[in-house]
């Protein structure tokens, strides 16, 4: 007896993966298209330094691997915001008051590591929760719009983080915008042959973390009622005010682990860009993951090898912008989006009358209005 | 008075990008690309009128590339049915890092830009004159960008039509008005002030380019356009207050030392704080008890801002 065929989503449907893939493509020509202009006369060398700058040599995987996880804490907690509906901007400022909470304890808490370093994760993610829920609480009580309250934390945690550098924390002797003296070595992450594991370990849990938040506990599911439609969600007993708030305090809790782990982790010290423009970054992966928790992981790490490893390009010979690694990313999105848009408006016209989003199970943001 | 005239000048890219950004959300359509445009279009504009020697062919390339930004918005969200702010979102960072990318060779380069002209008799009126008419062509063109979006808003029927198509897309589109044709329309409008901007930057205000250059200008001139409830005037008046907190930090730099690091970053925290209160609740009532007080106060966004319309 042969089974059935269980509909469409059984059978390999090749179309849907030449649309996945058409955006990645357009997105490497374009990318090639730069470089060529920029006077690089054979854009796979470059693309080879990438990646021999980021994950294709052992000494390299160790420096991409701490990026990654404060990116992947960013875009996990954006995910959870995101359910709710909302545009977390203020998350930078979130990493910067994670990063600053880590970094008090770091300075003035003695003990071993043993002691120090689950303290500064406290602190930080303590941190990331207080300015996660002022963002929260000026969008829920104040009525005003999270975009704007949140970049107003981001530029008063920036704010705070460079007066504490050049003033009371700053290095014996000179201040500067540097950064603070090094942490003592008991406060770093701990690392085994280079890799930080602990802070592996700490990114790896926030994802399942989220992942089961969302699908398998009733906050997760109300959460996403919250976000699709607040009015309705509202009317059947959900105090929306609270789920954003908890929401908020989720995302501002990883993003304060983010910054600890960009503290302690990587920097070892607190520097005034310590969020190293990873909230902002993050949104671009929820984006590209479409909102899906379990896709994440694989994006933030494809995009910091193109980050880090485009740093390589700005040493001679090539000497250009480091910057083409955010270009790649933009474009990469932006592309995908418009593909997603386009195909959803070629399913509306072929079935009239129906609606479609990008977002699976109906959560998060509508990204195309139906 | 010296002071009003840096204030004035200081503030002319933030009121194109605001009166920009007004029209296009009048409109509906929410451009939340500001920041990228802007860097483009100032490295854009800086780095024509290096290649060319000619600051018209600048200011042209700046306009072209916020325009092209804001067509792209208004095509995701007209034809596609995207959301703005997510295309906006990603759109400002796209074009902030090919700014840096593309910029690179032109960092510390010097090109032709605006040249200063006073106006003749008008500069010489006590006062007024040396703060309003002692300047360039791009600091009176923002005088003029302000009092041509509030006539054309305001007094024109064609501006009645386009709150309509913000207000109300449904009853527009029922009289007869081609609603999205006309959010392209004044989405492309918007975004070549916001280009003018950019240009304002690079030719005249900071002169030159360098990574960065106009970081967060963009995301304050959005803020600015809520401060100003979607008034040009008002609008104006919010880039005005900005100017004068930002040469503040800068005279206050000298006096408290320990602290001149964080000033330059304190009038972006405080202008979102000042709009921030102006949008809460019991400053809003202030306007139902003091009717007076009413065009003071913040309004409400246009009711079909940020929504595709649809014709069935």
């Amino acid at each position: 007896m042969s089974t059935p065929p269980a509909g469409p989503r059984r059978s390999i449907d090749w179309r849907r993966y030449g649309v996945a893939a058409a955006p990645f493509l357009a997105a490497v020509l374009v990318a090639m298209v730069l470089l060529l202009l920029a006077g690089v006369s054979n854009p796979f060398d470059a693309f080879r330094r990438v990646w021999e700058g980021s994950l294709g040599s052992a000494d390299k995987i160790p420096d991409t691997l701490i990026t990654w996880a404060p990116l992947t804490l960013a875009a996990a907690g954006l995910i959870v915001t995101f359910a709710a509906g909302l545009w977390n901007i203020g998350i930078e400022g979130q990493i910067v008051v994670g990063a600053i909470a880590a970094a008090f304890v770091a300075r003035e808490v003695p003990g071993p590591a043993v002691v120090l370093v689950p303290l500064t994760l406290i602190a930080g993610m303590i941190g990331g929760i207080v300015w996660g829920l002022f963002a929260g609480v000026l969008k829920v009580y104040g009525k005003v719009n999270e975009i704007f309250g949140g970049l107003g934390l981001d530029f008063v945690a920036t704010g705070m983080a460079t007066y504490l550098i050049i003033g009371p924390w700053k290095r014996p002797g000179q201040a500067s915008t540097s950064g603070t003296a090094l942490f003592r070595r008991e406060a770093w992450m701990p690392t085994i042959a280079d890799y930080s594991w602990l802070a592996l370990l700490v990114a790896v849990a926030a994802v399942i973390g989220v992942y089961f938040l969302m699908r398998g506990t009733s906050f997760g599911m109300k959460l996403k009622a919250v976000g699709s439609n607040p009015r309705s969600a509202f009317l059947l007993g959900i105090p929306t005010g609270r789920y954003m708030l908890g929401a908020f305090a989720v995302c501002g809790a990883l993003a304060g682990l983010a910054g600890t782990i960009q503290a302690t982790g990587f920097h070892h010290k607190l520097v005034p860009s310590v969020s190293g423009g990873y909230g902002f970054l993050g949104i671009l992966v929820v984006l590209l993951a479409a909102f899906r928790a379990a896709w994440i992981a694989p994006i933030s790490l494809f995009f910091v090898a193109l980050s880090v490893g485009a740093v390589q390009l700005s040493y001679p010979p090539l000497e250009l912008d480091s910057a083409i690694g955010g270009v790649l990313q933009g474009i990469l999105v932006l592309l995908v989006l418009l593909a997603s848009g386009l195909q959803a408006r070629r399913f509306h016209l072929r079935s009239k009358g129906v609606g479609t989003t990008l977002v699976d199970e109906g959560a998060g943001p509508v990204l195309v209005e139906e | 008075m010296e002071e009003l005239a840096t204030i004035v000048a200081s503030a002319s890219p933030l009121v194109y990008a605001v009166v920009g950004e007004t029209i296009a959300e009048k409109a509906g359509v929410i451009n939340l690309s500001l920041d990228g445009s802007i860097m483009l279009s100032a490295m854009t504009g800086f780095s024509v009128s290096y290649l060319t020697g000619s600051v018209w062919l600048g200011l042209a390339g700046a306009i072209a590339v916020s325009a092209a930004i804001a067509a792209l918005i208004a095509f995701a969200s007209i034809e596609l049915r995207l959301n703005q702010i997510a295309v906006g979102f990603v759109l400002t960072l796209l074009a902030a890092d090919l700014s840096s990318f593309m910029g690179d060779s032109f960092v510390g380069e010097q090109a032709a830009h605006i040249e200063p002209m006073s106006i003749p008799l008008l500069s010489d009126i006590p006062f007024v004159g040396p703060v309003l008419f002692d300047h360039n062509l791009s600091v009176y063109g923002s005088y003029l960008a302000v009092a041509a979006a509030w006539y054309f808003l305001f007094k024109t029927r064609r501006g009645l039509e386009l709150q309509g198509v913000g207000e109300r897309p449904e009853a527009a589109f029922a009289r007869g008005v081609p609603v999205n044709a006309l959010r392209y329309l004044y989405t492309i409008v918007g975004g070549a002030f916001v280009g003018m901007a950019g240009a304002a930057f690079s030719l005249d205000v900071q002169l030159g380019w360098r990574e960065n250059l106009t970081l967060n200008y963009g995301w304050i001139a959005l803020a600015i356009v809520i401060f100003g409830g979607w008034h040009p005037v008002r609008a104006a008046v919010g880039c005005y207050l900005f100017g004068g907190l930002q040469l503040a930090a800068l005279k206050l730099q000298p006096v408290l030392p320990d602290l001149s690091q964080i000033l330059p970053i304190l009038p972006f925290a405080l202008m979102i704080f000042v709009l921030l209160l102006v949008y809460l609740d019991w400053f809003r009532r202030l306007g139902d008890t003091h009717p007076r007080l009413r065009r003071l106060l913040a309004s409400d966004p246009p009711s079909g801002i940020g929504v595709a319309f649809r014709r069935e």
